[in-house]
């Protein structure tokens, strides 16, 4: 498990990072979600170390991270990059290298990613001479290439077409279910809402919710119920404490002052007629993501 | 689910697969960080091969190889045909013992019966001068050079007996030769370091325009990325060298000039040293100004300062090669020690012991750039977009 506590960053004048805590639990993947200078790359940096914290720990197991920790991290940055002129199979197996393994070994590991990334064609090719979304393809393998023990992707989706997208999803969530950590920063809320296990929202540098997915629909539910009725229902609209947000007809969509009111709503509509429909409606990631960064 | 990465994610797990269905804890040890040393050589390894894969690069190595060569040669050539071809002379018996020894190996003598035998070869052309006994009487010789119609220039040198003449001041001024050395040492440092220097500029750059070096970062230390730069341009750089030294050694000797390679041989071997350590110096400092910008199209701009330190050396010894105070200056100044000193030490004006004052000056030099190179480095590559301010990279 991967903990920050309370970690501070300043540029300058100017704190991006205002006591930022969060954890990223093994096995799941963990969506970091907010705006654009809302503090993910840098604390995805400070994570990797390529970054330093002002203040703050961050922990692996409850033990401060070394660099042998950080050695076993696979790091997919937001602005794209890897060697232009020099040829994808070459490339990965030099980062490889770098992380420590043999020759062979970073050879076998770069074929073996190529393969389940559907590059392996390519692997003799010079980056450049890629398109877009195999070059994206080819930086998600730089990510993996050394089996890490933790993965930091910051807009792993950005740019790929939705094809890529299924191929890197499966490709992550392998590594997830294989236990690895697995967080990663995007703006594209959908692909999130569909991905991740858990979630944290960032906004001006603070944390403004963490947690598991259902938890955080749950906190943020609203007493907003969905009733689809055989009959028409118009008499909803004179109950007390119900507030109809839309109606059609058989069909409303209304806020309820306490469960109690819900419930005498749809004993009612019981009684009209037949009721195709009655459930409380969870708030999208995006409606949550509006309410915590307000 | 396989934790290598099998083709089908979605697929149930076969059981066949053995080893790769295990969880991650099960894999083959991971491996431990590779320690600083083998990070710097993989990183230079890395900067050999991309440039050795260069075209451009090769074609510009072997081209400066190729002049090298050529002008020794040349040099060579042009000398063999102005002294060693023998002059045709005849003489009679009465004057073939005036030729002094000295003058003889220049010679190809023809020994004939009479003069009138003599004249006609002269006449004929077969030699450019006959050595006849003197008939007019008032030569303080006992000979005369007879030649068709213009005075034989090189017989006549050759039989003058010249004064030993001695110099008060030595050494102030090699004439055209010591000109030609200072160029050429001039020359060779100029381009090799601005050849390494401006490729480790780009490739600096280079790693962090395509953001690769965020990557790199997060796998090794960031001195280890400095030091593996300038480690495997300063091996290309030193090669280069090497090669031209070992070019102009055997050129020299092949073409006859071991006269020269005497001379040479001793200063070539302390530019060589002198380029290593002088070129890890220029390399810290291109690498460091070119960790400022973010583009290629900026490096010229912030490189500029280091240019003009590569440059200067070189037009300085071009313009005053002649002056031994200027000389001496620069053969103490880190930047044109490299080229000032070997120049001295060839004309004969330094003393045993100032390459190593001058060395161990460029070396504390270098050590001192080298750390604070390596902290702007550190503070500028992950800096984007504007150049960093120096005061900014250094503060950190």
């Amino acid at each position: 498990m991967l903990q920050l506590e309370n970690i501070t960053r300043s540029y300058g004048d100017r704190q991006v990072l205002h006591d930022v805590s969060f954890t990223v639990q093994p096995g799941r993947m963990t969506g970091f979600v907010g705006g654009n200078g809302a503090g993910k790359t840098t604390t995805m940096r400070i994570i990797l170390g390529v970054l330093s914290a002002d203040g703050g720990t961050v922990t692996k197991d409850g033990k401060p991270l070394t660099a042998g920790d950080r050695h076993r991290f696979g790091y997919m940055p937001e602005e794209r990059g890897l060697y232009p002129k020099m040829k994808v199979e070459e490339q990965l197996v030099y980062l490889a290298r770098l992380h420590g393994f043999s020759s062979s070994r970073a050879t076998q590991n770069t074929r073996e990613l190529l393969e389940s990334l559907g590059l392996e064609e390519r692997a003799n090719d010079t980056l450049e001479s890629l398109s877009l979304g195999n070059q994206q393809r080819a930086q998600i393998a730089a990510a993996l290439v050394h089996q890490p023990d933790l993965l930091v992707l910051d807009e792993p989706f950005s740019g790929l077409d939705p094809l890529a997208v299924d191929t890197v999803v499966g490709v992550l969530k392998e590594r997830a279910d294989a236990g690895v950590p697995v967080l990663f920063s995007s703006h594209q809320l959908d692909i999130v809402e569909r991905l991740c296990d858990d979630l944290v929202i960032i906004a001006n540098g603070e944390i403004r919710a963490s947690g598991s997915r259902e938890a955080l629909r749950e906190k943020h539910a609203t007493r907003r119920f969905e009733l689809q009725a055989g009959t028409d229902i118009g008499w909803i609209r004179g109950l007390p404490g119900v507030d109809v947000v839309e109606f059609d007809g058989g069909y409303a969509l209304f806020d309820a002052d306490t469960d109690e009111t819900a419930q005498l709503v749809l004993r009612r509509a019981v009684e009209a007629g037949a009721v195709t429909t009655f459930h409380p409606q969870r708030p999208s990631l995006a409606h949550i993501f509006r309410e915590v960064i307000r | 689910m396989s934790t290598r990465t099998s083709p089908s994610p979605s697929s149930p797990t076969p059981p066949s697969r053995g080893t790769s269905s295990a969880p991650a804890s099960a894999r083959p040890a991971a491996p431990q960080a590779p320690g600083f040393a083998s990070s710097v050589w993989l990183v230079s390894e890395r900067e050999i091969r991309a440039r050795l894969r260069s075209k451009a690069f090769l074609i510009s190595s072997a081209l400066l190889l190729v002049i090298i060569l050529g002008s020794i040669l040349f040099a060579g050539f042009s000398a063999n045909s102005a002294g060693s071809e023998a002059t045709k002379v005849a003489v009679v018996d009465a004057t073939s013992e005036v030729i002094p020894a000295a003058a003889a190996k220049s010679f190809d003598v023809t020994v004939v019966d009479d003069e009138q035998a003599a004249e006609k070869l002269v006449r004929d052309g077969d030699v450019e001068a006959a050595i006849l006994p003197d008939r007019s009487g008032d030569s303080p010789l006992l000979f005369e050079v007879v030649a068709n119609d213009s005075a034989p220039t090189s017989v006549v040198q050759a039989l003058s007996t010249a004064p030993k003449v001695v110099l008060l001041d030595q050494g102030a001024d090699a004439g055209f030769l010591g000109y030609l050395v200072a160029i050429a040492f001039g020359l060779v440092f100029f381009s090799s370091a601005m050849t390494f220097g401006s490729t480790i500029a780009q490739s600096v750059v280079e790693e962090k325009q395509t953001r690769v070096v965020e990557i790199l970062m997060s796998a090794i230390p960031v001195r280890a990325l400095l030091a593996g730069k300038v480690l495997g341009n300063s091996i290309l750089a030193f090669a280069q060298i090497a090669l031209i030294a070992v070019i102009a050694i055997v050129g020299l000797t092949v073409t006859g000039q071991s006269d020269l390679l005497t001379g040479l041989g001793a200063p070539i071997v302390w530019f060589v040293i002198f380029f290593v350590i002088g070129f890890v110096l220029l390399a810290a400092l291109f690498a460091a100004t070119a960790a400022l910008v973010s583009r290629q199209e900026d490096v010229g701009s912030t490189t500029m300062p280091v240019t003009m330190l590569v440059m200067l050396p070189y037009f300085a010894v071009i313009f005053f090669n002649d002056n031994p105070t200027v000389l001496a200056i620069m053969s103490y100044i880190p930047f044109s020690a490299p080229v000032g000193m070997p120049v001295r030490l060839f004309l004969g004006t330094a003393e045993w012991w100032e390459p190593l004052l001058s060395l161990a000056i460029l070396a504390v030099t270098t050590v001192v750039v080298l750390l604070l190179g390596s902290k702007m480095y550190s503070n500028s590559l992950l800096r984007t977009g504007a150049r960093v301010k120096l005061g900014e990279a250094l503060r950190g």
